[in-house]
């Protein structure tokens, strides 16, 4: 792959580039539709470079090597779809404990179970929020156009290393396999974070101690730091701890440090906001036939604005409470049975009146259905 | 060996861990940490080049009282985990501690992929034939007709042999001893964690609290007896009939053959690939 020039490329390789992109040096998967494409990139540019890809036995061995790899001073990454995501939500509890930096793609399809492999869907957005057991925060991320999955593919890693936390792609299978036109920005030009190591030397080094940032510093493994890590609840040593004291101050710390940054995690796309009465509310593909609908609608003398969500999750609650204020009506369009909806009628508190768009077959939802809706409501 | 016993706890024993550990009085998971950490001594590696990684259950404990570096995982995956060390950082030395359930159940799959691509990790399988942290259900390897808390009529399935499940799916090195032979355990350890390749250690250990109460096989005493009676070496093994090895477990070095690791292999890989780059074919 030649870069720094504009290329065709699908959604699947604008997130291999963007992992590229980023700095990943290490990268486990199964093969799984609609996600593969990912996988064999990263299978012949990685050792291309020199650094380990491989195939596990299945996706709960995936993550699982992310997470030994992400340690050992690896930035990791694994991609997936619905099944394979379900498998690795006990290992995906395990970092948001262990605090340890990794990107997981789910490019999703239409579920649940084997569902409709091939067919685009929006049906994880919950599960990526609360898969794993247990309370913990999470960050989603999602694309509705190829540059967009290149360049949060880059976020995704940013915010994995500086937040020390997995962080979710949640791409679909539309984004996923639709080609477009990418420039590739310059290496110079990407902003890569890396994670922040100790400062002090091993035996000063206490592994869950943090500043005012709540964000430990993580020490590779095999650099002298002999440090404990568990996915049980752990003091400040890493050792497993049933102390009430260190056990709320653990989840407090694991909530602050997400919880105290949401302003900076805050991605979104407005459209045609300015002047609007009716707002659209969407993410992934579904943003892009309501960025359609915004246009159509213009024309034809409705105005209507999108509220495109790139990060999902912490969900943007300042910028959706805004948005709707004093408008008509908001509508949710979404491939799932309105799982992004409830959220902005939570946020909203009935203010708006905020209508749902639900579609399940396994196709996308077309502009003028969206239009069609909004005019019910107006 | 080298240095005293009390030399190599200061050595690899951590200090700011307190003591007594979390097992049953009894248990052969503490006679597992001593001769593990005598073969570390023995081993000459350096402390901060070692990794010790385990799963969830009894065993899974062990690795926290260690002065190296100790990855607590999920159940059934610390082979996955240790992968992704390993693979990131070569250089390390990888040692993967599971229980019976751990390795051969819920991590099955693991075990037998991590044997067949023959990474560079050595597993050390405490096989108490039971479940012994969450109350002496059946194992995979539990004998057929034994009791425990969820076969209180008899337990109806056959038992995995780890040794040669470990061998079939293609692990460089295989040994078998028992917490009773310990300076067997403490040889074996060392030649595992020495070997390149993916090696396995099925360590024989009582659990005496669950595994020996349901089946009346007495005291923890009384089990480790019966590991001296049943133990022999594989040599003598090899020359017994059908007959006399009835309830005899062959003890020792059962494989050790030569391979490309899988770091071997992927080192080639990354130079075709590398090379194919430069001449632009890719």
């Amino acid at each position: 792959m030649k870069r720094h020039k504009a290329r065709l490329m699908q959604g699947n390789e604008a997130i291999a580039e963007g992992a590229l992109a980023a700095g990943c040096t290490f990268f486990a998967g199964y093969p799984i539709t609609p996600a593969s494409e990912i996988t064999e990139l990263m299978s012949r540019e990685l050792p291309i470079m020199g650094h380990p890809f491989i195939q596990m036995e299945d996706e709960i061995a995936s993550i699982g090597a992310c997470i030994g790899a992400s340690l050992a001073g690896g930035k990791a990454m694994t991609a997936t779809s619905g099944p394979g995501f379900s498998l690795m939500q006990e290992n995906l509890g395990y970092a948001y404990v262990a605090e340890v930096p990794l990107v997981v793609v789910n490019v999703m399809r239409a579920g649940p179970s084997t569902g409709m492999p091939t067919s685009v869907a929006q049906g994880d957005v919950q599960q990526a929020r609360w898969g794993t057991h247990g309370d913990h925060p999470a960050i989603v991320l999602c694309p509705a156009t190829v540059a967009e999955a290149f360049e949060l593919t880059v976020t995704a890693f940013n915010h994995a290393e500086r937040f020390r936390t997995p962080v979710i792609l949640l791409a679909d299978e539309m984004v996923a396999h639709t080609r477009e036109k990418l420039v590739l920005p310059a290496a110079e030009e990407i902003e890569v974070i890396n994670r922040r190591r100790p400062a002090v030397p091993p035996d000063w080094y206490l592994p869950y101690k943090t500043d005012g940032s709540l964000i430990p510093r993580l020490a590779d493994l095999g650099e002298g730091y002999r440090y404990h890590v568990t996915g049980l609840i752990h003091d400040e040593r890493g050792f497993p701890t049933g102390r009430q004291d260190e056990a709320g101050w653990f989840y407090a710390r694991l909530f602050g440090k997400i919880s105290r940054h949401f302003k900076y995690l805050e991605r979104i796309n407005s459209f045609g906001m300015e002047d609007a009465e009716y707002v659209i509310v969407a993410y992934g593909c579904t943003a892009r036939s309501a960025r359609a609908a915004v246009r159509l609608g213009r024309a034809q003398g409705m105005r209507v604005g999108l509220l495109q969500l790139l990060c999902l999750w912490p969900f943007p609650r300042n910028a959706v409470e805004t948005a709707l204020t004093g408008k008509r009506a908001a509508l949710v369009p979404e491939l799932n049975f309105g799982q992004m909806r409830r959220e902005v009628l939570r946020v909203n508190n009935g203010r708006t009146k905020v209508l749902g768009l639900t579609k399940t077959d396994g196709t996308m939802i077309a502009p003028d259905e969206i239009l069609k809706r909004l005019r019910e409501a107006a | 060996m080298t240095g005293s016993n009390r030399t190599i706890v200061y050595e690899w024993l951590r200090h700011d861990k307190k003591f007594p550990h979390v097992w049953c009085p009894g248990c052969g998971l503490g006679i597992l940490l001593g001769s593990l950490v005598r073969a570390l001594s023995s081993s000459g590696l350096d402390k901060n080049r070692v990794v010790l990684v385990s799963g969830i259950g009894c065993s899974g404990r062990l690795p926290v009282y260690v002065d190296t570096a100790s990855v607590h995982t999920t159940h059934g995956r610390a082979l996955t985990f240790a992968l992704g060390i390993k693979l990131s950082k070569p250089d390390l030395v990888v040692i993967v501690v599971m229980g019976d359930g751990d390795a051969t159940a819920i991590g099955g799959n693991h075990l037998i992929h991590a044997a067949r691509r023959n990474l560079d990790l050595t597993a050390l399988i405490v096989n108490n034939q039971t479940y012994g942290m969450t109350g002496g259900q059946f194992s995979p390897t539990t004998p057929f007709g034994s009791k425990a808390s969820t076969a209180v009529f008899g337990h109806i399935e056959n038992s995995f042999d780890i040794s040669a499940l470990s061998e079939t799916a293609g692990a460089a090195f295989v040994a078998r001893s028992t917490v009773y032979h310990v300076n067997q355990m403490d040889n074996l350890i060392l030649q595992a964690i020495r070997k390149k390749g993916f090696s396995v250690l099925e360590v024989l250990s009582p659990c005496h609290t669950n595994f020996g109460r349901h089946n009346r096989l007495g005291s923890q005493v009384d089990m480790m007896k019966m590991y001296k009676k049943q133990g022999v070496p594989v040599k003598r093994w090899e020359q017994m009939s059908e007959k006399e090895r009835l309830d005899r477990i062959p003890l020792g070095v059962l494989t050790d053959r030569d391979m490309p690791t899988y770091l071997d292999s992927y080192a080639e890989v990354c130079r075709l690939a590398a090379g194919m780059r430069e001449e632009g074919k890719i």
